[in-house]
């Protein structure tokens, strides 16, 4: 354990995860102890326990681990992605990939973070990257 | 014929507190409600009809029903909720919930509550107007996931195949096949809700819902109930019926949302299988019946894969060309499962009924002949809890 001690005060994890969103914002946590990545955002670790964390920008890097089509009727809104995207310091978490008809979305395609917006909510979501026009 | 490869036997140590419950405990009573549309019907009547069955079953009133193992999707207190229906003051309860599965859990609670005295008739037991009423799921309330509007419980068995499909080269036709197998089973039982022949082509070509799921890769929502009464086995031959014992049960878990799942082709189904097993004495080639948790067809690759019925990534061959259904080498979901027979939300509970009453010699066509031991797996949340148990009858004692 860390010889930090834990602030357990003020809005928790979630909340400030949903505020840097609000900022236009992609943050999540790092645990100070065992430096693995922490998401969704929690007050203790999910690796070692500890209490102690600090708040880090991904490098929005990611691959598509496994993608789906939910089917929705076109008035109201068509068929829409939901994927779950494996970020590269760990951490997998469920996103949409944008930019593309939802079905043509695959598994294992490399997809970049970029802090949006689902029906007027913002969101965390992901477009894939062409080759030889990588963002990082 | 179908490649069947023998799975790989993992050594698996059974604590002796487990392995001294293996047969402590047996199932003496059996009931179940009408399935289908009982519109105008609540969850506690349906669950009330099935309740009374399975008492005239073991020949026993409520008043002797002393231990309480009740869950659903709709009241917080359930144990509170049918002690109070029954006009009944039990001298042990249990309300956990950990999704469909929970009543094979309750196997195992109710197993070490006879066995410690705290109890002497455990009733498990569960009903729901999902169909009639409307499908309630679990309240998880807004999480940082519902911005993306997964579609609930779809959601996260269509996520589930794809990567299946991906990395093992399972085939929507292989997932059909789980379908097929499924209905034809239901067509030999007369209380399944779908019984009309269907094709795997009927399957790939039905109404799609969420990639790579179409609608007849889901269960039905039904409204349905179950219950089951358990006892000590030195009093197991004082009922009416054949006793059906509990040999193995465990109960293990991996995550509960979708996205924190470790590997969407791997159940936590890997560990509480070897473990049941382990406990009974018996490996997947000694079960001659299999009830699993086929809430979509997904489910049955899966856990037959997991509990070692065949090697992971085999499970679509495995199921293929009439493997698992009727005249098949494994009979799996004899009732016609989730998929066919019923489903009103949470299933585990007739997985049991039906492993009972195969071990029973009760089920008419679908009966498979001599039937000894069979294996259930019940499945919660998002593939999130698996549940392994095995039956058998004083033969395999």
């Amino acid at each position: 354990m860390s010889s930090n001690s834990p602030d357990f005060s003020g809005p928790g994890p979630v909340q400030m995860y949903q505020d840097a969103l609000t900022r236009g914002q992609f943050l999540i946590q790092q645990c100070k102890d065992c430096g693995n990545h922490i998401f969704y955002p929690r007050v203790m670790c999910n690796h070692c326990g500890s209490a102690v964390f600090r708040w880090v920008e991904p490098t929005g890097k990611g691959e598509v681990y496994s993608t789906s089509v939910v089917r929705r009727k076109a008035e109201k809104g068509g068929d829409y992605n939901v994927a779950l995207i494996t970020l590269e310091e760990g951490p997998r978490m469920m996103g949409r990939v944008l930019g593309m008809a939802p079905d043509k979305v695959r598994i294992g395609m490399v997809v970049s973070a970029h802090v949006g917006e689902i029906d007027g909510e913002p969101a965390v979501v992901f477009y894939a990257v062409e080759q030889g026009n990588r963002e990082w | 014929m179908v490649k069947v490869s023998p799975a790989k036997a993992s050594p698996v140590t059974v604590s002796p507190a487990r392995k001294a419950l293996r047969g402590s405990t047996a199932v003496v009573g059996v009931g179940l409600s009408r399935f289908g549309d009982l519109g105008g019907r609540s969850h506690m009547e349906i669950m009330g009809e099935a309740v009374y069955h399975a008492l005239a079953d073991a020949g026993l009133g409520i008043h002797d029903v002393d231990g309480i193992f009740a869950s659903n999707f709709v009241d917080q207190l359930t144990p509170l909720v049918v002690a109070e229906y029954f006009g009944i003051k039990p001298d042990f309860m249990d309300g956990s919930n950990l999704g469909g599965s929970v009543f094979v859990n309750s196997l195992l609670s109710a197993s070490l509550a006879l066995s410690h005295g705290l109890c002497n008739v455990a009733l498990i037991c569960y009903g729901s107007n999902s169909r009639s009423g409307g499908f309630t799921v679990p309240a998880h309330g807004r999480t940082i996931e519902s911005v993306y509007q997964p579609r609930y419980p779809i959601q996260a068995y269509a996520l589930a195949a794809a990567r299946h499909m991906y990395q093992y080269g399972t085939t929507a036709e292989q997932l059909a096949e789980v379908a097929v197998a499924a209905r034809q089973w239901a067509m030999l039982n007369p209380a399944a809700e779908y019984r009309e022949p269907l094709t795997v082509a009927e399957v790939l070509a039905a109404r799609r819902v969420v990639d790579p799921f179409g609608v007849r890769d889901c269960c039905l929502v039904s409204d349905g109930g179950g219950a089951m009464i358990m006892v000590r086995a030195e009093r197991a031959g004082d009922f009416p019926n054949q006793p059906v014992y509990m040999l193995g049960v465990s109960s293990r878990t991996t995550h509960n949302v979708i996205s924190e799942m470790p590997d969407l082709t791997v159940t936590a189904a890997a560990q509480s299988a070897p473990e049941a097993f382990a406990m009974a004495g018996v490996t997947p080639a000694d079960i001659d019946v299999v009830e699993l948790y086929d809430a979509f067809t997904i489910n049955t690759v899966l856990f037959l894969e997991d509990m070692g019925f065949c090697r992971k990534g085999e499970g679509g061959a495995f199921v293929s060309g009439g493997n698992i259904a009727p005249g098949g080498s494994l009979p799996v979901n004899t009732n016609g499962g989730g998929l066919s027979c019923v489903h009103p939300g949470m299933y585990g509970m007739f997985l049991m009924i039906e492993a009972v009453q195969q071990l029973r010699g009760e089920c008419g066509a679908r009966q498979i002949a001599g039937a000894e031991l069979a294996a259930c797996n019940g499945n919660g949340g998002y593939l999130s809890s698996q549940v392994t148990a095995v039956f058998g009858t004083a033969a395999t004692l």
